[in-house]
């Protein structure tokens, strides 16, 4: 089993063991619900089958995987009610679940394990439409290498097929713990030779099985155990080495008396077939080489116990001068560990230092006793308490700023110091090893690669880098998104790249380490990289962008384009990826976690996708203003600088463009929201201000969505920790806010959400419908999206602009046709009633148009299934332009004005005017009659 | 028979006398100081720090759209478990608990106010006077978002 699988393992043991101590539950259960079968408990049963033979087969377990498929045939055909229910049928399944417990229990020897008897017990259940008559443990072939910790309903099958007596099979069923426990120990015995707490409990087992063996009258197995024993006890005392040797007759003495507790179990009693002669022969053998190799060897108990140097030296790695020769640069001011400085000096191999070094070090045992699995919600009840105890600490540590007691002061930097130890444990027991999604990358990429005929090596750096779990679980797909991208339209096919002068293997490197409180993960291939042009070209095609404006536009912003919905410059979709979607839920997700991603591509050299997540989510850092009054907490991921002018500087400085704030900013325009103006606190202040206001203007120069803008408040306080909390549904719907948060006085302050601030600003589009085009947010022109606009008029000479968007048909109807609905003008549109708006009536047009026009254009506006129809007396044309109305209107059907082809035009509050249908109902009754 | 009994937390609003059953009840407390939340729903007065949770207060009159309370009353916070939140709700005065018999229930009767109507599940007819019961899943869930600025197309 290679490195980078261990952790699955670990976490398919855990999960495996789970899901089997379920089924035995529900197993009886089934069992007790007799004919009428619980279909759903079956079903239960069978997909935990099917995971664990799923999860197997991808780790490579095929004895495990095996097994559980032939569970799983049972069960399907149980699950179909091709198989009745019976106590042979359960007793065999559980017994193989057992089994499978078992395997699961030393999965590193799994493979070696003999299934077949299991496996044909579950074969005849589904051929006979029954249940089998032998029991397992009867069945042709016997298990020879791991073999059933079997539970007390089992050892009942057993004694009534076989007439073994209880005490054989209990002690049958202890050996078989011990042996698979002695099989783990002798593992580990051989990676780590001098560890001394092993070679006593392999003795102690081959004790108790000689000890057995003896009374139940079984000689040659005693014999076995009693050779063994003996030269066990010589590896306890130190006075042999383990050789290789050594192990290999010892694990064959383990399997020899596998065999005959097999034997054991089935008959009560010994057998003549049973011939332990070659393992005793192997066993003596071994001991025999070893005792002549190794006499001059040293206890391996002291061995632990010796400094690294004569440790080496012990093991003939390396010789005495040398280390002498290391201790004494070490007296001169040498301040690298010695093992170290003997590498450096070419004295020792890295590998037997790092052996050595091993060895030191006590092991602890296996490790599934050293975890316990604790439910997720007590680890986040956990995390509430240490949160809100991070705020305790807060006010405590703002009081010693007041007081001068020293004892307190003391105290109070004791708590602060446990109080942030306490939080980082709490938050560790959280964290998972990014390893844990990277594990199936290899996977992945290995089988997509072949699938596209080309030649990609995975490359993992920094797998231990620790995230929370729910961020682990959350960038799962960006991330295997990103990888399969890469392979797919990143990394070219062989041919490709030998013909560019490139090796014909690509490599695709994924790399995460730490970095300032946040977590970077970055995705490098060294393929073709983004065609720019290409890319540019596709997006005029679909209309993002104007090919004016991609001609303008960066490099860096046109790779950007790849996270617009929808869009794909593949040339030809394949099975792995080129639909377009993608990219831009990649990076909604990313940002959901507040995380960032940028790319960085070169034409022929590759692509590097960068990813910039925080550790956590519940408690941030993150910068307190005051607005108005109340104090607001701004997260730090968003934050880029701060800003403050000065008087004078805040009315020259802070310009309009085209009615809207802006502020150069080295440069670059920089436009501004107001806060109090965006939470709807104050009066805007665009009119006040040019009045010119005396006081300074703090602006908080954020970032959102790659776009900058000045958040301009009152004052700006301090950092701080603050614990995030969700707001309760009845609150959940305002986006300008992410949270709340108790600051160190009691108070609370709530978090601004920067996205959905810059959202309601307009600066940023709805995130998914609305493209996104332009610069980081410098280009104030490029940050205003181009909106298709149908201008018409009322037969005056006013103008006005609908956005296309919310409109879905334009339609002439005859004036015939118009019905009254509960005293409203309405049309039969599409099988459904559709009432009308007449903008005349609305904008009071001295034009009226129902008089003399025997046909009506409407303009049909749709929103979620909703649709009303406009009455307009002439479509005048459709433009493209880039909103900017100058002014606002005090009417509420209006959004504002603007200058549309020249024309003063107003641009309609589609929404709004759709409402007034229903609340205006009596005033156009009124108006009607 | 056996007389089936409910105990309600009873509060006055206004002129409305409104119960909430007992077991939805944490605690009742005095008024507290709140922190506003702009942009939110007019009936939410804004959260409270209730011992390190934050609590949203909804103003029953408000919700139930009965005169504002004047500036010099400060009302009481009725604290209830609203799933896994906790939320307060304003209330002008409160009563006491009473057990009353579930045989004195009836639907809300077609007397009261429809802004009420919608917000009680019926009323028990108390020998004093009518108890309301509220139905607090409706009155903490449907709090219609004010009229928000308008997005508007640009800037």
């Amino acid at each position: 089993m290679d490195h980078l699988d261990a952790g699955l393992v670990s976490e398919f043991v855990v999960e495996s063991q789970e899901g089997l101590a379920n089924i035995e539950r529900q197993m009886l259960a089934i069992e007790a619900g007799g004919a009428e079968v619980d279909l759903d408990l079956v079903n239960s049963v069978f997909r935990t089958m099917h995971t664990i033979k799923g999860t197997s087969g991808f780790l490579g377990l095929d004895r495990i995987g095996a097994l559980a498929h032939g569970l799983e045939e049972v069960l399907n055909a149980m699950r179909n009610r091709e198989l009745a229910t019976s106590s042979e049928l359960v007793t065999t399944i559980l017994h193989s679940a057992d089994f499978m417990k078992s395997l699961i229990d030393c999965v590193e020897t799994s493979n070696e394990a003999d299934i077949t008897q299991y496996v044909a017990s579950l074969q005849r259940l589904r051929a006979t439409n029954g249940p089998s008559v032998t029991a397992p443990v009867a069945a042709p072939s016997k298990p020879i290498m791991a073999a059933p910790a079997a539970m007390p309903t089992a050892v009942a099958q057993d004694a009534a097929t076989t007439e073994t007596s209880k005490a054989t099979l209990t002690f049958v069923d202890e050996c078989f713990k011990n042996l698979d426990q002695m099989d783990r120990d002798l593992c580990a015995l051989d990676q780590d030779p001098v560890n001394a707490t092993l070679a006593p409990r392999i003795f102690r087992t081959m004790h108790t099985i000689k000890g057995g063996a003896g009374f139940l009258d079984f000689g040659s197995l005693e014999l076995l155990a009693a050779t063994a024993e003996e030269l066990l006890a010589k590896l306890r005392d130190g006075k042999v080495a383990l050789t290789d040797n050594i192990s290999l007759s010892l694990f064959e003495t383990i399997d020899k008396c596998r065999e005959g507790l097999l034997i054991l179990r089935a008959t009560g009693s010994g057998s003549l077939d049973f011939d332990p002669a070659v393992a005793i022969k192997n066993l003596k053998n071994a001991q025999r080489q070893s005792l002549g190799e190794t006499l001059a060897e040293n206890e391996p108990d002291v061995e632990k116990k010796l400094p690294l140097g004569e440790l080496l030296v012990l093991r003939g790695q390396t010789a005495p001068e040398d280390i002498a020769a290391a201790l004494a640069a070490q007296k001169t001011g040498d301040t690298r560990p010695m093992g170290e400085i003997l590498v450096q000096r070419g004295a020792a191999k890295t590998e037997d230092v790092v052996a050595a070094l091993k060895s030191q070090e006590t092991r602890g045992g296996p490790t599934s006793e050293g975890n316990i699995r604790v439910d997720v919600g007590l680890l986040d009840k956990l995390m509430t308490r240490v949160g809100e105890l991070v705020l305790a600490r807060n006010q405590i540590v703002q009081y010693t700023s007041r007081l001068d007691d020293p004892s307190f002061v003391r105290t109070a930097q004791r708590l602060n110091l446990i109080t942030t130890e306490l939080q980082e444990s709490v938050m560790k027991t959280r964290m998972q090893p990014i390893g844990n999604v990277w594990g199936r990358f290899p996977r992945v990429v290995r089988d997509l690669s072949s699938q596209l005929g080309k030649q990609i090596r995975i490359e993992l750096e920094g797998q231990d880098t620790e995230l929370d779990k729910t961020i682990v679980e959350a960038i799962k797909d960006p991330l295997t998104h990103l990888v399969r991208n890469s392979v797919d339209h990143g990394i070219e096919t062989p041919e490709v790249r030998v013909a560019a002068g490139k090796p014909a293997e690509g490599v695709l490197l994924l790399r995460a380490y730490h970095e300032g409180g946040q977590v970077n993960i970055e995705i490098t291939d060294d393929g073709g990289g983004l065609n720019l042009e290409r890319i540019r070209k596709k997006a005029i095609e679909r209309g993002l962008l104007s090919a004016d404006q991609a001609a303008r536009m960066s490099d860096r912003d046109a790779s950007q384009l790849i996270f617009s919905p929808g869009f794909s410059t593949a040339e030809k979709v394949t099975s792995v990826s080129g639909r377009g979607v993608g990219m831009d839920v990649v990076k909604t997700n990313i940002e959901q976690i507040s995380g960032t991603i940028d790319l960085q591509s070169r034409l022929g050299h590759g692509t590097t996708i960068k990813i910039k997540i925080p550790l956590t989510l519940a408690i941030i850092p993150a910068l307190v203003i005051t607005n108005d009054g109340d104090r607001y907490a701004i997260p730090q991921v968003s934050l880029l600088e701060l800003l403050r002018l000065d008087g004078a500087d805040a009315q020259q400085k802070i310009e309009r463009f085209q009615g809207a704030p802006v502020f150069r900013l080295r440069g670059k325009l920089l436009p501004l929201v107001y806060l109090s103006e965006r939470l709807g606190i104050s009066q805007p202040k665009t009119e006040t201000s040019q009045g010119g206001s005396s006081e300074a203007a703090n602006i908080v120069v954020l970032r959102a969505n790659d776009r900058q803008f000045g958040l301009v408040v009152d004052k700006i306080n301090d950092t701080e920790e603050i614990v995030v909390k969700p707001l309760s549904r009845q609150l959940k719907g305002l986006q300008e806010f992410a949270g709340a948060t108790i600051m160190g006085d009691g108070a609370i302050a709530l978090i601004l959400d920067v996205m959905g601030l810059a959202v309601s600003a307009g600066l940023v589009g709805e995130m998914r419908d609305q493209q996104r085009v332009g610069s980081s947010g410098a280009d104030k022109l490029d940050a205003e999206p181009i909106e298709a606009l149908l201008v018409v008029d009322l037969g005056d000479s006013r103008r006005f602009a609908l956005p296309t968007s919310m409109i879905s048909r334009l339609e002439k109807v005859a004036t015939s046709n118009i019905e009254y609905a509960d005293g409203r003008e309405v049309i039969q549109y599409r099988g459904a009633i559709m009432p009308l708006v007449r903008l005349s009536e609305v904008f009071g047009s001295e034009h009226d148009e129902s008089e003399v026009a025997e046909e009506l254009q409407i303009v049909v506006y749709a929103e979620d299934g909703y649709r009303c129809g406009l009455v307009v007396r002439r479509i005048v044309d459709i433009v493209e332009t880039q909103l900017q109305p100058s002014t606002r209107s005090a009417d509420d059907n209006l959004l504002g004005t603007a200058v549309i082809q020249q024309r003063v035009t107003d641009v309609l509050n589609l929404r709004r005017l759709a409402r007034r249908r229903t609340t205006s109902k009596f005033s156009a009754l009124a108006s009607q009659s | 028979m056996i007389q089936r009994t409910q105990q309600f937390c009873t509060f006055y609003v206004d002129d409305l006398f409104l119960g909430v059953d007992v077991q939805q009840i944490q605690e009742v407390i005095r008024y507290q100081a709140m922190t506003r939340v702009p942009l939110a729903p007019q009936a939410i007065s804004g959260l409270i720090n209730l011992r390190g949770q934050i609590v949203t207060a909804v103003d029953l009159r408000c919700r139930l759209g009965l005169p504002l309370r004047k500036s010099d009353e400060t009302p009481m916070n009725v604290v209830l478990r609203d799933g896994d939140n906790v939320v307060s709700l304003l209330v002008d005065r409160i009563g006491d608990v009473l057990e009353v018999n579930e045989d004195l229930f009836e639907l809300p009767p077609l007397t009261v106010r429809a802004s009420v109507r919608g917000l009680v599940t019926g009323g028990y007819k108390l020998p004093a006077r009518l108890l309301l019961i509220l139905d607090t899943s409706k009155t903490l869930a449907e709090c219609e978002p004010r009229c928000r600025l308008e997005p508007t197309l640009a800037s």
